[in-house]
């Protein structure tokens, strides 16, 4: 997968208490964050929860109320030509229809200060050379997403920042663009990409970034968020209170729900682990008639949700 | 700056628009220079009955063969300025219509650059229009004077300056256009209003206040008026509708329409957010 013959050094991406409202919305309320170069970055939050505006913020697009978003240290209008230092995919819409795939690319090389021989050079990249000369008012959602990665990669940057890169590509295409970005990022790049369907790009990240709301919920690597996705087992029998009273003298910790017992991780330094057998054995060993056992996952989709507030959560913005 | 140009010329060249209006701009022209060209001269007393010479009263004397001439060849500023105004216009609202302005600013992000290298190219496409629409309106009317036996007056120097001027403010209209455009980022809005302006309430205003004693010296001022005024003549002037001013008062007057367009389009539009 050859990008170009010497990649860019990727730039540290450093936020810095961002605020932004528009009208009465408050968009983005004091959100800070840091994104290292050589690994992929999610930038994670429900539809509304401010992604859009902060990206936008952080590319000098939108003037920010309060904070800074800065590239290498530097505001995105101060670098020196920004689009070949970061390639930003915004939006897989912001096409002429009438233009062609080749034609847009040649519009931004000049001030990206490539040669056109290098628009031919990412539409190979991103599969879209045998409709290059197609008008991309007919390009499907999925090309139109190649087109917007090709003109975010025409400038060769060190920074990459897309903006839901996933959305109207089919399986095969969520893979491709994964492993793209995974080479990109080995390559040293800084990659930094937004979604609002965590599965999505669970694969291709190294740390997450999770917003709801305009706020920061939690920053950390992918592992510390799969540590969160609790373990538990539920657990029912016709004593329930004789139940309820082994588990919790062997330290479990017990919610009822839904007329069962829950028992779930406390998270809590020397708990036991969450295991059905070791549970089963505790309830056989005590001598209690057991009808339900049954361990249950709480999948990281799950987790995310809970993060960012449950699906009910989306707001205006 | 360099870079912002070629960008800016090839938004023009990569779509299809540009040739459609050229062809149009020529053949149109053309047809007018044409048709107007016959009236004048197989029929000179239907100017003074007709709508045209409805307020100049039977007394008007016969047009002569150098306002014909003049009348004919200035049909671009006078009739066909609504091409480089729209393209103008397009050039703007077409980035904030298909969203591409996101993509633009992004690349360059000193927005007064891109701002600058659109009026350049739009002066330019409006120079190659005026230049097209001229040759049209030229040629069509020197064909048919010529068919007729009327003079073309195609030896005249005096013609010719009218010819040229005509092309530079054809290239004013273009910028004027992208001043527009940026003030109405809403292309609906601004094609409708460039629609209504030049072809309603322009006219109106020049007939309304020439009734009106001493407002007549307003309507030298409209943009229209002080277009033909840099291309030397008109339609209107030659019969007798309107006064211009003078060339240069014409032309500084069309630039400061342009300037103070695109200069407010640049504090307004071209500050605010992109989302």
């Amino acid at each position: 997968m050859q990008i170009a013959s010497t990649p860019p050094a990727g730039l540290p991406v450093e936020v810095r208490g961002l605020t932004k409202s528009f009208g009465e919305v408050r968009a983005v309320t004091d959100l800070s964050f840091s994104v290292a170069p050589g690994r992929v970055t999610g930038f994670l939050g429900p539809n509304g929860s401010g992604k859009t505006t902060t990206l936008r913020m952080l590319l000098g697009l939108v003037r920010p109320d309060a904070g800074t978003g800065t590239i290498g240290g530097r505001a995105y209008a101060d670098l020196p030509r920004p689009a070949s230092v970061v390639g930003a995919g915004l939006e897989s819409a912001s096409f002429h229809p009438g233009r062609s795939a080749r034609g847009h690319l040649r519009v931004l090389a000049p001030l990206l200060g490539v040669p056109d021989s290098r628009c031919e050079q990412v539409l190979e990249q991103v599969g879209l050379l045998d409709v290059a000369e197609r008008r991309v008012g007919g390009f499907s959602m999925g090309m139109r997403q190649r087109l917007a990665l090709a003109a975010a990669l025409l400038g060769n940057p060190g920074v990459l920042i897309l903006d839901e890169p996933t959305n109207g590509l089919d399986p095969a295409g969520i893979v491709w663009l994964r492993d793209l970005l995974r080479y990109l990022a080995h390559e040293g790049r800084t990659v930094l990409l937004s979604s609002h369907v965590l599965g999505e790009v669970q694969a291709v990240v190294d740390d997450v970034v999770v917003i709801s709301r305009g706020r920061l919920v939690r920053a950390c690597s992918l592992p510390d968020l799969i540590a969160l996705a609790r373990h538990r087992v539920l657990v029912d029998g016709p004593d329930q209170a004789g139940l309820r009273a082994v588990l919790e003298r062997h330290g479990w910790s017990i919610e009822v729900e839904d007329g069962v017992l829950a028992v779930e991780q406390t998270g809590g330094a020397g708990a036991p682990a969450i295991d059905s057998r070791a549970i089963g054995a505790a309830l056989f060993a005590a001598g209690l008639e057991v009808h339900l056992l049954q361990p249950q996952q709480v999948s990281l989709e799950e987790t995310f949700l809970a993060l960012v507030g449950g699906p009910d959560s989306e707001v205006v913005a | 700056m360099r870079a912002a140009l070629i960008s800016e010329a090839r938004k023009l060249t990569t779509t299809q628009l540009w040739w459609i209006v050229s062809i149009v701009m020529a053949a149109y022209m053309a047809m007018l220079g044409a048709m107007l060209a016959f009236s004048f001269t197989i029929d000179p007393e239907s100017m003074q009955g007709g709508s045209l010479g409805s307020g100049s009263g039977s007394e008007t004397p016969a047009l002569t063969a150098r306002q014909v001439a003049e009348a004919v060849y200035t049909l671009a500023p006078t009739l066909g300025y609504v091409f480089p105004l729209v393209m103008g216009a397009l050039a703007m609202t077409g980035e904030y219509r298909h969203r591409t302005i996101t993509v633009t600013v992004l690349a360059e992000p000193r927005r007064s650059v891109v701002l600058v290298a659109k009026l350049v190219v739009q002066f330019v496409f409006g120079a190659v229009l005026g230049l097209l629409g001229t040759a049209g309106a030229v040629l069509g009317g020197a064909a048919v004077l010529m068919v007729v036996g009327e003079p073309t007056l195609l030896g005249d120097s005096g013609i010719w300056a009218n010819i040229g001027w005509s092309v530079v403010a054809l290239a004013l209209w273009g910028v004027i256009g992208v001043g527009v455009g940026t003030l109405v980022p809403n292309q609906v809005a601004s094609v409708v209003g460039i629609l209504v302006f030049t072809q309603l309430v322009e006219p109106l205003l020049r007939l309304g206040l020439a009734a009106i004693e001493g407002a007549g010296e307003i309507a030298k001022y409209l943009p229209g008026a002080a277009a033909e005024a840099l291309a030397g003549a008109s339609l209107y002037s030659a019969s007798g509708l309107a006064e211009l001013l003078g060339r240069w008062q014409g032309g500084l007057v069309l630039l400061g329409y342009a300037l103070a367009l695109a200069l407010a389009g640049r504090l307004t539009t071209m500050r605010r957010d992109i989302t």
